[in-house]
């Protein structure tokens, strides 16, 4: 009799464990003022150039990033590239979980201002009006989130998001109840902005195990970790 | 035409970013889209445009974009048939 | 998984529309099949003629200066604040100055107008920013939570229902206004003509003589509550079941060849609804007559065996709303299933897609228990969301 309450409680006692659901940052790449940072180390550093293009670049560079595309693409996915792409090489999530249930999960304040400050500028040249489609189909910010789906093959759910500041509250609480409530096993998470040579990068997996970073999930701990790497 | 078919790689180059490579990387009679120089549908869209900025002729169909841009060869001799 | 229990609960909506101002205006425009879309011989959004679906400005001044507001608004702001006054309107049970109330903003491009150097003139700089404009409706609305602001293109209005429902089951909030909107300008206009993807006649959504979209602007409302007594008794409830997105992971504009991307969407949101595809009775399609979306999603259709089940496309109604397409559509879906009205889809003649779906031709009655409403966007993004009817208990 004893043997089956102690069973009981041990299962209850689980239950609650797994109801509390706690969710890990595990891994953490920033790029800002010339520096990237994986897991709050600065790894590259090159403040000679002379605009965030060129920085952007250099990093590709560097990195030995072999992907054509990273030319084609405007300002504000050439700097969530090149931010995913060495997140995802510091952990290597879209080897540990089934593509179809890794969220990718981004806001900035500033959308797409940045190429669409140029369309604006194609379309009100009356004398030499072209716009182009190519500079059009990035005025959608979450064209960024396509751009890091399409190089990982990452299926999952994917939402773009526009805030005055990085809001670490409302990141943890969403991404924490996707990852809760099995929307997705793992996320891509953080802050992309780019507008009038201003930028900043801060990407971050989410995973349910506590591995490698391993800082746990929350809003004060995200916001630390955020403030940390601004 | 072989000037005007140099002249095209060099716009094509520009227009297109494709960062790194140079007239002479592109053959005139390889395939522009899929296996050849990798452009995609986004990259057609464009070359209608530059035919129109550089050129001034409008090709208001998308879909006759495929006979034009298999080559450089085959834009080339579309340009010269059609330039005002 | 375990079954949620935070039901979620549709307590008012509001199109605002070159068909009118309510959704019940709306609605009956619909049932008898007049379009929105008209041909703008001379506009400011087009240097040449185009097909669309455009609020006529001095209606829209008239409506709005009714509500006596001394502050200047944007055009776009203007059709928000029309929408969300009549949604509120629709039930007194909703208090937006609640701190349980929370605003959620769908839109792709918002103020964007005011990067003409024109339009910008007459608003601060930073009302061009998407939060700022959420943020003035918010202080219009006297809501002092921090909307939130989804920007994912034309997926956007169906992944802003699909969030409020899921905020709504972690419980902070009690209210969820979803608010998807849209104004019609030449940034956007010359942006898809540059794309050659503007349609010469009003859209024809999943024929075989469909050649583009058109484009329009409207903005949709839909209250949601987890409060089962804050939604106004009447025979019918409609609850949001089930939502969820995915990414094609292909191209970042040509929809998948294969339907893929939209097929998971739909398939993860079955699943959460707990329903096989026979219970399905009506697919709210994206429909945005391009070639390559209308083939895309037959095929997402049949290969999640809802080939069957009759679909519509609203885009030659509306046109083309992006942020507010999601909202919009789900709101006429919302009626479909309240007065078992399906409606029919205007210009659609003759199927010309890969896969045979069931495209309803003529508006009919038809009962309608379970609505699927699908979505795809640029970015490769797909979402789908599932409303149900229930019949009140009381």
């Amino acid at each position: 009799m004893a043997d089956v309450m102690l069973q009981f409680y041990f299962r209850k006692w689980k239950q609650q464990i797994n109801m509390s659901n706690s969710n890990y940052i595990t891994s953490v790449c920033s790029v800002k003022n010339g520096n990237i940072s994986i897991n709050n180390k600065i790894d590259f550093t090159n403040t000679e150039n002379s605009s965030a293009v060129d920085f952007l670049k250099s990093a590709y560079s560097h990195y030995q990033l072999n992907y054509p595309k990273f030319y084609k693409m405007d300002s504000l996915c050439k700097l969530a590239f090149i931010t995913s792409e060495i997140l995802l090489k510091t952990n290597r999530i879209t080897e540990k979980y089934n593509q179809e249930d890794i969220a990718i999960i981004i806001a900035n304040s500033a959308s797409s201002l940045e190429i669409d400050t140029e369309h604006q500028k194609a379309i009100s040249n009356k004398e030499n009006y072209f716009p182009s489609p190519a500079v059009f189909v990035y005025t959608l910010p979450n064209i960024l989130i396509g751009e890091i789906a399409i190089r990982n093959k990452i299926k999952g759910e994917n939402t773009f998001f526009i805030f005055d500041k990085f809001d670490a509250d409302f990141m943890s609480t969403y991404i924490n109840s996707l990852l809760n409530r099995n929307k997705a096993t793992s996320c891509i998470a953080g802050w992309v902005d780019f507008y009038e040579n201003n930028y900043e990068a801060f990407l971050y997996t989410v995973e349910s195990q506590h591995e490698g970073f391993g800082i746990e999930h929350t809003n004060e701990q995200l916001n630390k970790l955020y403030t940390n790497n601004a | 035409m072989e000037e005007l078919m140099d002249k095209l790689k060099g716009e094509i180059i520009l227009q297109l970013n494709l960062e790194g490579l140079k007239n002479e990387d592109i053959d005139s009679d390889a395939t522009l889209f899929g296996e050849g120089l990798g452009l995609d549908s986004i990259d057609a869209l464009e070359l209608i445009v530059l035919l129109e900025k550089n050129y001034g002729i409008k090709i208001s169909n998308p879909a006759d974009g495929k006979k034009i841009f298999q080559s450089i060869r085959t834009m080339a001799e579309f340009i010269n048939e059609n330039k005002k | 998984m375990t079954e949620n229990l935070t039901k979620v609960y549709v307590a008012a909506d509001n199109i605002v529309s070159p068909l009118g101002f309510t959704s019940a205006d709306n609605f009956e425009c619909l049932k008898k099949m007049q379009t929105g879309v008209r041909l703008l011989e001379h506009s400011n959004i087009s240097s040449e003629p185009v097909y669309a679906s455009v609020i006529d400005n001095d209606k829209l001044n008239t409506a709005f200066s009714k509500l006596n507001i001394s502050e200047a608004y944007t055009r776009l702001e203007k059709m928000i604040i029309l929408s969300v006054t009549d949604a509120l309107n629709q039930n007194k049970n909703i208090d937006i100055t609640s701190d349980k109330a929370l605003l959620v903003f769908s839109s792709t491009k918002g103020n964007i107008d005011l990067l003409n150097e024109e339009e910008g003139k007459k608003f601060d700089k930073k009302r061009v920013y998407l939060w700022e404009t959420a943020n003035v409706i918010a202080r219009y609305f006297k809501n002092s939570n921090q909307p939130i602001v989804v920007s994912n293109a034309c997926i956007s209005g169906v992944l802003a229902i699909i969030l409020g429902k899921r905020l709504l089951e972690e419980k902070r909030y009690d209210t969820i206004l979803v608010i998807g909107a849209d104004s019609m300008t030449h940034f956007v206009v010359s942006g898809f003509q540059s794309f050659k993807a503007v349609s010469n006649e009003i859209a024809k959504p999943y024929d075989a003589s469909r050649n583009g979209i058109s484009l329009g602007e409207g903005c949709g409302t839909i209250i949601l509550t987890n409060n089962e007594a804050k939604v106004i008794k009447t025979k019918t409830k409609i609850s949001v079941k089930g939502g969820a997105s995915s990414n094609d992971a292909n191209h970042i504009s040509g929809p998948s060849r294969t339907g893929d991307g939209l097929l998971l969407a739909i398939e993860k949101t079955l699943k959460e609804s707990n329903l096989k595809p026979s219970e399905v009775d009506f697919i709210s399609g994206h429909g945005t007559a391009t070639l390559f979306n209308d083939d895309m999603e037959s095929l997402a259709i049949t290969n999640a065996k809802l080939d069957k089940v009759p679909m519509n496309s609203l885009k030659s109604y509306f046109g083309h709303t992006l942020g507010a397409a999601g909202v919009i559509e789900s709101i006429v879906g919302i009626h479909s299933m309240k007065e078992n009205v399906l409606i029919g889809t205007y210009n659609f003649d003759t199927l010309g897609v890969t896969a045979p779906i069931n495209i309803i031709k003529e508006t009919k009655i038809s009962g309608v228990n379970n609505c699927l409403k699908t979505a795809a966007g640029f970015g490769g993004c797909n979402a789908a969301v599932l409303f149900q009817k229930m019949e009140a208990a009381n």
